[in-house]
């Protein structure tokens, strides 16, 4: 945490608060909610100071507070000064994060987001890019970054900007090698692995030959060092492309050609249409001359729209006069935050600010102008998109973690087998003492007669022997920890997100998106997803906005709509003779309401009309394209524009185009002004300011300036943002607020997305005030968010209501099918959203999610309080038993109340720190105590709930909720969501799911998956999900049981504990890399135990993920015995048959070794589910690689095994040896399947009956059989 | 990740984005399915218990037609006042100067066809430890270049400066018990001592110019002495030794008697007992076997398959009974847990 940071709201209380008395002091209480959490929060810091034992503080914060009219800076500098650590006050100020919060412009808190999740919550393991932004931002208060305009030699005298090389390649030729072994040997398997290799370089525990024990470790490394030398050649290549593109640059008074690697900051180039923007540069003039320039930002968020950006007028003028610029920019040092930038530029003795609207970033195009001209400030590494290249974040699978704990326990069995044969050792060698010099097979000295005769050999001591037979033990058993395990699961993952990307059923047709894998490490927690949470906008519903409804002046519109047909258009343009506006899509007219429109402008409500559309098309950030048409031969006339509008929000889109349906066409709109072709009449209106929606405020506006001198703010937001700061003096006013309330919550019951429009007159003295404050707060360096929005208050007060809109969002195809499949399959299913109530349950409604045989619990509480004692309430009521959730009797419960939780608006809050709002007086400061308490309330309640809704949710608070159930139980939790608000809840699920929509693409590079549609979901989790659960499941049992069962019979045959292998060593480091690892990675990647279709039709299925029925510790120990059993098998009955006879060592061990390969391969085989020609070709074809080894090994004299397996094929022993032992090791596990599938069988296996017997043709006849029987 | 999905998309279809259709892709491949019917588990129990049983009684008789004369002789072999102790027994035997001659008489129990297998048998000697397995280099068997090879034949690898020839602990402790054959009173049998090692190990292991060198030279001596006149590929004795048991009990081949043993044939043994077990209470046997199809005498192969079958029947029989008592409720949906029990969801 930033020194700085906590302090944005306590600079800001105050002045909110003059604000506010300034401008309407007689606001509802609910107007200021905010500002009294401001307050409170202050009290809050005033409180922690003192404790902290700081008088000083303390005093000069009331200080302070009375001073709250001097310049902020200086109360601002005051706190920097006094609160030198920070760090110190970190837990303490934790409850006043969310407000903190609060205060960000919604961008900005996006892109924050996830940074701040984790510093809240540390215990997320991942390590994300921690922005460090926030030190950026004070370092930019001590040390700007200065930008001599079109003089890089003064820019960079000091070397301390970078040039324009990018680099995304991690080595180079000379330091690929050591910098990629020390990558690779960040992984504990392949230290593990280079610690058995070294000990088997010790002379006295070379067991295997030197060399061969190399073998696997350069293995792995070689491949894993030829992948990444690869990729890295790629992004080589592709660095060296991008470097050595042209950029037109300033040089000498002309603009010529250089490559991009040599742009330097401080130079001045030209980008003309269509090319790609080579760094980060501050516009300074365009081909447009009020210096617009659009441009597409998809390689940076994906978003496909055009982006205005502006070059500021005092440039632009001198650049396009001709006129060469010189000038200084200070600006921040680079950050990522690809939504802000705060610089000041001094031109020509004039001071003034650039923003993010005159900066294009690398990596955009520009489009639409014709050129731009512009200075670089960051360049190369340092651009924001450089800064933002982030790897995805990488997430441990559940199961993986398990495997994890099983690992240990055979790290048990591989220390007491060790133990074993070590002590084994120690007294072996204690009995035979005395025997040991001349004993033939040990023989510990020489008797030569030369120099070294009676010297020990090998020999050092019983306890030192001892000790090496440990260690030579362990690098004999190895194995037993499966390492080839975390190769092969990352090849199955790889085989399996192949398949997900390739399935047509995830395909989304209508946006041409193919599923994504993101991250590789998590398919298998897709098998058991138990909670989901999804945003609502965009994820359910497609996030295409329909104007539906309007209330205009307290009557309801559109409650029929018509389609705006021609014959009414030819009508409407005969009496205005107004020129066409052709739309890209048509929408729908109430005719009642075009007819006020064409009245004279005379009368309340045809004036109210008049300015509610003047506002939909005024007050938004969307840019109009014209394109004029070609004239084609058509009905039309040639006068035809086609407009298309461009812009970030969906919505504002909806609500321009409907009011250029009626008649109300933004056709154009520049920095300064823009025109609105109202019926045929060009109207050119001044922007003289504008305030962005932000998440806060929950509005925007716009002051304009009409031609006839007059100024008015035109607003449009949130219900509750708006409706608080009406002017309620007339009684006209609280008739028409009634009114609209009325319509606001029929719209909204329809699931209609709402908002509130509105107006007013500013006076001169107004105008002037919020002009100077305006002025001042967009040019300031500091803070400039919070300024702004001080400033936005005083305006925005005193409305003048007009009317509200109403916007359907449809919901997506399949949506409640998916929603119902899901919720049989035992998945719960939360949706966070920050509609109002009665939006999200009417959605809750439409897409199934409620159905209207459940109890509701709302719990809609404004105070703490009242939100405890609500929720107890229902707790109580529903008998919802306390936090076990293991209780058998909680679980009993649980399916007895089909319930649904409804928790709006305050009463999430109330677990959350911003619990205060709307409290009067400000609270003593809560404990984190009862914070938690009420969160186990919370907790209680909504784990016994199907459905949870929460309403009005902050994506922050909404990763609080998914922490919220993460933390306090083992269930999988999957957050699936589109926008940018739902990026730090995916971040923090187990499973993050993006829908790659209409809101840009932060969602999706912040998500483990991605698709194109919410229903896509289902057949992700229950056909692949479980699929890939049942595999990895399956492989990991498998794999372990493949290597115990080699070691365990190596560990019988300790013959006089001296750890001596009958098996060659290449046989040895080939069993597990050659001989048995490409059938389990064909079973992992293709078995399936049941069709899509099954697993569709019956997706209570679903629960054996839930239910851990593929991996456990009961199934690890059953498979240690079943191990166990085998090893010995395998061990005794070629002992007992070859008892006494003349076999070999070697030979025995080529039985050994061909008789461990067939038996692993023939109890996969016993497993597989689904025999395609594939899975025949990898069991049956290593066993025919093994016996081809096995021949090449043995046909090479220096091996001490030459031609074993040509002596031992001849006997038929060997053959009934084999065969024998396959038989009796397998029989009790074929036996134990054979009465669980009679006695017990698992749901799954009654559905793979049902499914494969009714498949085949004889089913019926079967039927009959068993019928009679 | 981008590689499949890229490489998917390949270059005819470049423009729509939609995965392809193959059956592979679709993970739609027409498969065999088994699944586990009471008539599969009845017909694959069956079908093992039919094969078993029958090979398990062509094992046991097998077994039953080789005929096999053992006498273990490591005791008897040394006189009377030798045996109290261990150490008188090492004593004896590291005497060169005692008499280590013995005679052993065998009745043959059963007519014996030839080949008659002759072979010793060791007991407690661990020729599979590691040390003593390792104790030997290839190389210096196959070829005269690689003589100075020797390091992994420590402490066994010179003498004198010299390397040995055949190096290690597995050629130093070569087995020096030799067996003459007379049967019914002086009437002699030959041993055919060629051809009882691996013609591989002939050909190519142990190399036709290597000769012995150097060997049992040292201040101890670990059992037989070659001839150096004897190419390594001549030895045929040291061939077989080299061929380290896998198990502490373990027979080698000493020859084959090639004429046929009546039954209550009586054959004297004269042996000559020299090699030195006692140090580490090993036991030593000669041992006359035939051989069959089957090889040596061996009832546990022929006894774990008739019981494997029969186990195979049983489990059969078992499963038809409770197949015909109960019918399984197969493919019927009706039976998954949900709908029978309509329980906790």
């Amino acid at each position: 945490m930033n020194s700085d940071e906590p302090l944005l709201p306590s600079s800001q209380g105050p002045h909110t608060r003059v604000a506010s008395s300034s401008c309407l002091r007689a606001n509802s209480s609910s107007s200021s909610a905010n500002l009294d959490d401001a307050l409170c929060d202050i009290d809050l810091r005033v409180a922690d100071r003192v404790s902290v034992g700081d008088r000083d503080t303390s005093n000069s914060f009331d200080h302070s507070k009375q001073q709250f009219n001097s310049a902020e800076s200086h109360f601002f500098r005051q706190f920097l000064l006094e609160c030198p650590a920070p760090k110190g006050r970190r837990l303490v100020s934790w409850g006043t994060m969310e407000l903190q919060h609060e205060y960000k412009s919604s961008a900005f808190e996006i892109s924050r987001a996830p940074s701040r999740v984790q510093e809240k919550l540390n215990k997320s393991q991942r390590l994300r890019h921690r922005s460090g932004q926030l030190d950026d931002n004070r370092l930019n208060q001590l040390n700007p970054r200065l930008i001599y305009v079109d003089d890089p030699r003064k820019t960079n005298d000091k070397f301390e900007f970078t040039g324009n090389e990018i680099r995304t390649s991690k080595y180079t030729l000379i330091t690929f090698l050591p910098k990629n072994l020390f990558i690779q040997f960040h992984r504990v398997a392949y230290l593990y692995f280079l610690a058995i290799v070294c000990l088997n370089q010790l002379p006295p525990l070379a067991v295997f030959g030197r060399t061969v024990s190399l073998f696997p470790l350069l293995f792995v490394l070689c491949v894993t060092a030829i992948k990444d030398g690869y990729e890295d050649w790629r992004r080589h290549r592709s660095d060296r492309n991008e470097n050595n593109r042209e950029a037109l640059v300033l040089q000498a008074g002309q603009f010529r050609m250089k490559k991009w690697k040599k742009i330097r900051v401080g130079e001045v180039v030209k980008i003309l249409a269509d090319e790609t923007i080579p760094c980060d540069v501050v516009l300074l003039g365009t081909s447009d001359p009020s210096g617009l320039a659009y441009i597409q930002t998809m390689n940076l968020d994906g978003e496909s729209n055009l982006k205005t950006r502006f070059a500021r007028q005092e440039t632009a003028a001198t650049v396009s006069e001709g006129g060469i610029i010189l000038g200084l920019i200070r600006c921040e040092q680079p950050n990522r935050n690809i939504y802000e930038f705060t610089a000041n530029m001094e031109f020509k003795g004039q001071r003034f600010s650039l923003s993010q609207s005159n900066i294009i970033l690398r990596g955009c195009q520009l489009k639409n102008t014709d050129w731009v001209i512009g200075v670089v400030v960051y360049a190369g590494q340092e651009t924001k998109a450089m800064l933002n290249s982030a790897a995805s974040p990488s997430k441990r699978s559940r199961l993986e973690s398990y495997m994890n704990r099983e690992t240990l326990w055979l790290s048990v069995f591989l220390f007491v087998m060790c133990a074993v044969v070590a002590l084994g050792m120690g007294l072996w060698l204690q009995r035979h003492h005395d025997e040991l010099d001349i004993l033939p097979y040990y023989r510990k000295r020489y008797f030569t007669r030369g120099e070294d005769n009676g010297k020990p050999f090998k020999y050092y001591g019983i306890p030192m022997e001892t000790f090496f037979s440990f260690l030579s033990s362990i690098i004999v058993f190895q194995i037993m920890i499966p390492i080839s395990l975390y190769i092969t699961m990352e090849v199955v993952r790889l085989g399996q997100s192949y398949f997900m990307i390739e399935d047509r059923h995830l395909y989304d047709s209508l946006s041409g998106s193919r599923f994504q894998c993101r991250s590789l490490n998590i398919n298998e927690d897709l098998g058991q997803i138990r909670y989901i949470f999804s945003d609502k906008t965009g994820t359910l519903t497609e996030n295409k906005m329909e104007f539906r409804r309007a209330s205009v002046f307290g009557k309801n519109y559109g409650a029929s709509l018509t389609a705006a047909d021609p014959s009414q258009d030819v009508k409407l343009s005969g009496t205005a003779g107004r020129k066409r506006w052709k739309l890209k899509s048509e929408t729908a007219v109430d005719s009642e309401l075009m007819e006020i429109l064409h009245k004279t402008l005379d009368g309340d409500e045809r004036i109210t009309a008049h300015e509610f559309f003047l506002t939909l098309a005024a007050c938004n950030t969307v840019i109009p394209m014209l394109n004029i048409s070609p004239p084609s031969g058509n009905e039309l006339s040639e006068g035809v524009e086609a407009i298309e509008y461009q812009g970030e929000s969906p919505d504002e889109l909806a609500l321009v185009s409907t009011a250029s349906a009626y008649g109300y066409t933004l056709c154009e709109r520049t920095s300064g002004h823009i025109v609105i072709d109202v019926n045929g009449e060009k109207l050119r209106l001044d922007v003289l300011g504008l305030h962005e929606f932000d998440s806060v405020r929950k509005r925007m506006s716009v002051v304009i300036k009409f031609p006839n001198g007059s100024v008015k703010v035109l607003v449009k937001g949130a219900d509750t943002s708006i409706l608080s700061i009406l002017d309620e003096d007339t009684i006209r006013g609280n008739h028409l607020k009634c009114a609209t309330q009325g319509h606001l919550k029929e719209y909204s019951s329809e699931g209609l997305r709402t908002l509130v429009v509105a107006a007013r007159d500013l006076s001169d003295a107004e105008l002037e005030e919020w002009q100077s404050r305006y002025e001042d707060a967009s040019t300031s360096l500091t803070d400039r968010a919070t300024k702004l929005r001080q400033t936005a208050a005083l305006i925005e007060c005193n409305l003048n209501l007009l009317g509200a809109t109403a916007i359907e969002d449809k919901l997506q195809e399949g949506v409640p099918e998916t929603i119902e499949s899901l919720r049989q399959a035992g998945i719960k299913v939360w949706v966070l959203t920050g509609d109002k109530q009665e939006t999200a349950i009417s959605i809750g409604l439409s897409c199934k999610l409620l159905t209207t045989d459940m109890q509701q619990i709302i719990i809609n509480g404004n105070s703490e309080e009242q939100c405890r004692s609500l929720l107890a309430n229902a707790k109580a009521r529903y008998g919802v038993k306390g936090a076990n959730r293991k209780s058998p009797n909680f679980e009993r419960k649980m399916s007895a109340d089909t319930n649904y939780c409804e928790i709006p608006d305050d009463a999430n809050v109330s677990y959350m720190p911003r619990r205060h709002l709307q409290k009067e007086e400000a609270p003593t400061c809560s404990s984190l105590a009862l914070i938690i308490d009420g969160n186990s309330l919370l907790f209680d309640l909504a784990t016994s709930c199907r459905v949870v809704i929460c309403c009005r949710v902050a994506p922050l608070q909404k990763a609080g909720i998914v922490d919220l159930i993460k933390s306090r139980t083992d269930d999988m939790t999957l957050a699936i969501g589109d926008g940018a608000n739902d990026v730090s809840m995916i971040q923090m699920a187990d499973v993050g799911v993006g829908i790659c929509g209409q809101e840009g693409r932060q969602a999706v590079m912040a998500s483990d998956f991605a698709m194109g549609q919410f229903r896509f979901l289902k057949k992700l989790l229950l056909v692949h999900g479980h699929w890939n659960y049942q595999r990895v499941g399956y492989l990991v049992l498998y794999n372990f049981y493949r290597n115990a069962v080699f070691v365990l019979m190596l560990f019988i045959l300790c013959a006089a504990f001296s750890t001596t292998s009958a098996l060659t060593d290449w046989s040895s480091v080939f069993y597990a890399v050659i001989y048995t690892s490409v059938p389990t990675i064909f079973v992992g990647i293709l078995d399936k135990d049941l069709s899509h279709r099954t697993l569709l039709q019956y997706p209570k299925l679903y629960g054996a993920g839930h239910r851990q029925e593929s991996y456990n510790l009961h199934l690890f120990w059953i498979t240690m015995i079943d191990t166990l059993w085998q090893s010995l098998v395998l061990f005794y009955i070629p002992v007992y048959i070859y008892k006494e006879s003349t076999i070999d060592i070697w030979s025995m061990g080529s039985l050994w070794t061909i008789a461990v390969v067939i038996l692993v391969n023939v109890h996969l085989a016993m497993d597989i589910h689904r025999w395609v020609f594939m899975t025949h070709a990898a069991v049956w074809g290593s066993i025919v690689i093994t016996y081809a080894c096995m021949v090449v090994l043995d046909s090479i004299p220096v091996f001490p095994n030459y031609w074993t397996i040509y002596h031992l094929a001849l006997s038929p022993t060997y053959w009934l040896t084999i065969c024998l032992i396959i038989i009796v090791a397998l029989l009790p596990r074929f036996l134990l399947k054979a009465v669980q599938q009679t006695f017990w069988p698992s749901d799954i296996q009654i559905a793979r009956e049902a499914e494969i017997l009714r498949e085949r043709p004889d089913y019926l006849g079967l039927r009959a059989d068993q019928g009679s029987g | 990740m981008a590689g499949p999905s890229s490489a998917a998309a390949g270059s005819a279809d470049r423009n729509s984005n939609r995965p392809k259709y193959s059956q592979f892709s679709q993970q739609e491949l027409s498969a065999c399915q088994p699944i586990v019917t009471p008539k599969l588990v009845i017909t694959v129990f069956t079908v093992i218990g039919i094969i078993f049983i029958p090979l398990g009684i062509a094992s046991l008789s097998a077994s039953n037609d080789v005929v096999e004369i053992s006498d273990r002789y490591e005791t008897e072999c040394i006189p009377a006042e030798n045996r109290t102790t261990k150490d008188a027994k090492i004593q004896f035997i590291q005497n060169s100067q005692s008499d280590k001659t013995c005679t052993r008489s065998l009745t043959v129990p059963k007519h014996m066809k030839p080949p008659i297998y002759v072979y010793y048998q060791l007991d407690n000697y661990y020729q599979n430890h590691r040390r003593y397995v390792k104790s030997i280099s290839d190389q210096q068997l196959r070829s005269p270049g690689s003589e100075n090879d020797t390091s992994s034949c420590k402490p066994e690898n010179e003498e004198n400066g010299a390397s040995i020839v055949p190096c290690g602990l597995i050629a130093w402790s070569l087995f020096n018990d030799t067996y003459s054959f007379t049967r019914n009173n002086n009437v002699s049998l030959t041993v055919n001592k060629t051809d009882i090692s691996w013609k591989s190990d002939r050909e190519h292991k142990f190399g036709k110019d290597v000769y012995p060198k150097n060997f049992q030279n040292g201040s101890l001596i670990g059992g037989a002495t070659l001839k150096s006149s004897i190419p390594l590929s001549g030895q045929e004795d040291l061939m077989v030794w080299m061929r380290t048991a896998a198990m502490p009990t373990f027979r080698k081949l000493y020859g084959r008697i090639e004429v046929d043993l009546q039954a209550n044939d009586v054959i004297e043994v004269s042996l000559n007992n020299t090699y030195n077990v006692y140090s580490f209470n090993g036991k030593k046997s000669i041992v006359l076997s035939t051989a069959n199809w089957i090889g040596g005498k061996n009832d546990f192969l022929g006894v774990a398959y008739i019981t494997v079958g029969a186990i195979c029947f049983f489990l059969a029989a078992c499963f038809t009974y409770i197949y015909l008592k109960k019918p399984s409720r197969l493919q019927d949906p009706s039976y998954l847990t949900w709908n029978t029990n309509p329980g906790p969801l």
